[in-house]
């Protein structure tokens, strides 16, 4: 947790000056840290609950069903994706709302690659060439934003603006025109049939458990990862650019440069999900890029609370189950309740409902202590 | 003026009358809130949904406009009161807040109407010149547009509260100072941005099938006009925006399709952001008509 003022961020400014002063090279290794104050969750206790929660996810196709573990996976596939956009928006103070357009980019990438290479062990070539395309959009989109020095508001604005236009473009394509190879776009219908990945006849499919074995490990990689990244020198600069960008700029470091490194790791890691989605139900449609599919991630990183990993990690399989068993009675429905918790979240609780409660309870175990 | 030349300068006028119309509103919260209102394209079908059902409960369409600019108008004022103004602290939670309002809205509204409503029939008629065939309506709104700007301007530049609203433009802190009401004058322009809105939706509603979708047609481009714009003034900002812009997207959107005009809208915003982040109504403030007597007095000094 860092609110301006907040004691942890004045931590945070500190060591990272002390980082930046005595840099050397011999102690890398040991500066890899899990624990640190960009961190709300920490401790012992913390990480003894999150071993247990991930062998708990891993033991579970011994006695659990593949229907559950499949659906399942549908949540957890989209963790990298809201860590991303945690570590975009929590960690350096940029909104942006064209998270799922880099999801689509990557997915329509992934199947016209994958269905035209005809499946086996190319996909992992086609997943990689994907998320490169990814990658270099985000480079091409972010560096017109972010070394024209925009004020705040124009990312976000700017980020939706290309997500309807995603959108529309894919909605149009539904002709023969679009025929990429064998890869037919279709329109609003979408690109089906698409080849799961699959590693030496080993296919991560919607329907067994390689494909959860592969998310589950992933995510628990990429959150150790993030972790790593956020309590590192670079994490600390990137919330420096956060608290104030003019003073880091004085400081010595290329604002621009930082903004545009994580939008591009955000948006990579959104084509990330983006491949995994398509890997698991083998299809793709506009409306997985589009404006409402777009409220999602904002919607799991805002309620859980943009600065944590663990609360977003959280609240984003949360949601996703809420928000799936809400839209088997009423689609409208479900996202008025999902428009209402954004709306509430962000008026009542601000740094994320997790994170707040989390908060409460904390304070209270200390008074506890205490007395 | 040849049937050729006459396409090319209606195709223009419905593309400049459209921008403005749909970027006015927002605009005007941007310069004076530092606010984006991502719930303004909900704010349009609002309008839309307001006029078409007064129309169909028998008042005539002139009069279901006024109906649709006070009714959204209130509905604005209500909201800044509510929700809006906690957020003036931190602006990036203000668009999330309003995208969470716009989500509740066009889901609300595809929930409680229904997926469409029936059209109000398009006023005026058509004519044709050359071998094109045009309709009067969307000549009457590229007149409104320009009627629009004038009004814009006898507002801002002829009145008291227009006067308060540019100096809280210039130096908030400053006109505050000075006594100009500052929550008084949150809420009004708050309101006066959604009026515009509900106006907008009132004006398109005969155009097309009224939809609880109706305002996403509207906020890619008017969030394209702001951003362009800029808001640090917003009559010039809308004026050269959607002027700039309408001449970029008249010849692609006629000559390859509506889609190549939206994408030239979109590239055309990220090489003016590169360039102009501040947006042109910065760059244009002291060469403009308005501010023409300080330049050329600022000319004379040196």
């Amino acid at each position: 947790m860092s609110a301006p003022g907040d004691s942890s961020t004045k931590a945070a400014m500190i060591s990272f000056v002390d980082d930046h002063g005595s840099f050397d090279r011999q102690s890398m290794l040991s500066r890899l840290r899990i624990d640190g104050p960009q961190s709300f969750f920490v401790g012992p206790l913390f990480w003894i609950v999150a071993v247990a929660v991930l062998a708990g996810l891993l033991i579970y196709p011994v006695f659990g069903s593949v229907f559950l573990a499949s659906n399942l996976t549908n949540f957890l596939l989209n963790v990298p994706l809201a860590l991303g956009l945690a570590l975009l928006w929590g960690h350096c103070g940029v909104l942006s709302f064209g998270q799922m357009a880099f999801f689509g980019i990557s997915g329509y990438c992934y199947g016209i690659l994958a269905i035209n290479m005809g499946g086996g062990s190319l996909t992992v070539l086609a997943a990689a060439i994907a998320l490169a395309a990814t990658a270099l959009v985000a480079v091409a989109f972010g560096y017109f934003m972010f070394y024209g020095r925009v004020s705040g508001w124009i990312i976000p604005v700017l980020t939706l603006v290309f997500t309807l236009v995603l959108e529309t473009f894919l909605g149009q394509t539904a002709g023969y025109e679009w025929k990429i190879g064998e890869a037919l776009l279709g329109g609003y219908n979408g690109m089906t049939g698409i080849p799961s990945l699959s590693i030496a006849g080993l296919e991560f499919n919607g329907f067994t458990f390689p494909l959860y074995y592969l998310v589950v490990i992933l995510v628990a990689a990429l959150f150790l990862g993030m972790r790593i990244l956020a309590n590192s020198h670079f994490g600390h600069v990137v919330v420096a650019v956060r608290e104030d960008f003019e003073r880091t700029e004085l400081l010595g470091y290329d604002i621009r440069r930082y903004q545009l490194m994580v939008f591009v790791i955000a948006a990579t890691l959104a084509g990330c999900s983006g491949v995994l989605y398509v890997s698991w139900g083998n299809y793709i449609t506009p409306s997985s890029v589009g404006l409402l599919a777009a409220t999602l991630p904002v919607l799991w990183v805002a309620v859980g609370g943009k600065t944590s990993f663990s609360a977003v990690l959280i609240s984003t399989v949360l949601l996703g189950l809420i928000s799936d068993s809400l839209a088997v009675y009423s689609g409208e429905f479900a996202f008025v309740l999902l428009g209402a918790l954004l709306l509430f979240g962000m008026m009542f609780a601000p740094d994320g409902i997790i994170i707040t409660m989390a908060a409460r309870v904390r304070a209270l175990i200390r008074k506890g202590g205490r007395s | 003026m040849g049937p050729e030349f006459f396409n090319i300068l209606y195709q223009f006028l419905v593309n400049f009358a459209f921008l403005l119309f749909a970027a006015m509103g927002l605009i005007v919260v941007l310069g004076m809130l530092n606010i984006i209102n991502l719930a303004h394209g909900e704010f349009i079908m609002l309008g839309a949904y307001l006029a078409t059902l007064s129309y169909h409960a028998g008042i005539p369409f002139l009069l279901a406009i006024p109906i649709a600019v006070v009714g959204v108008g209130i509905f604005g004022m209500i909201l800044e009161r509510l929700v809006i103004r906690r957020f003036y602290a931190n602006k990036l939670n203000a668009l999330v807040a309003t995208f969470g309002i716009s989500l509740i809205l066009s889901q609300g509204v595809l929930l409680v109407f229904g997926p469409y409503l029936n059209a109000i029939p398009m006023p005026f008629g058509g004519f044709e010149y050359g071998s094109y065939s045009y309709s009067s309506y969307f000549l009457v709104l590229a007149v409104g547009a320009f009627g629009l700007l004038v009004l814009g301007w006898m507002f801002f530049y002829r009145t008291r509260l227009g006067m308060e609203m540019r100096a809280t433009i210039q130096n908030k802190d400053m006109a505050r100072a000075l006594g100009v009401r500052g929550d008084h004058m949150d809420t009004l322009t708050f309101g006066l941005g959604a009026a515009l809105a509900g106006l907008t939706g009132a004006l398109y509603a005969p155009t097309t099938t009224v939809v609880p979708l109706f305002g996403q047609t509207f906020i890619a481009p008017s969030f394209i006009t702001v951003v362009i714009g800029g808001g640090v003034n917003p009559l010039i900002g809308a004026l050269s925006s959607a002027g700039f812009l309408s001449t970029i997207s008249t010849p692609l959107s006629s000559e390859i399709g509506a889609f190549a005009g939206r994408i030239g809208l979109m590239l055309a915003a990220l090489i003016i952001i590169r360039f102009l982040p501040q947006g042109l109504s910065h760059y244009l403030q002291d060469i403009s008509l308005f501010g023409w007597s300080r330049f050329i007095r600022k000319a004379r000094k040196s």
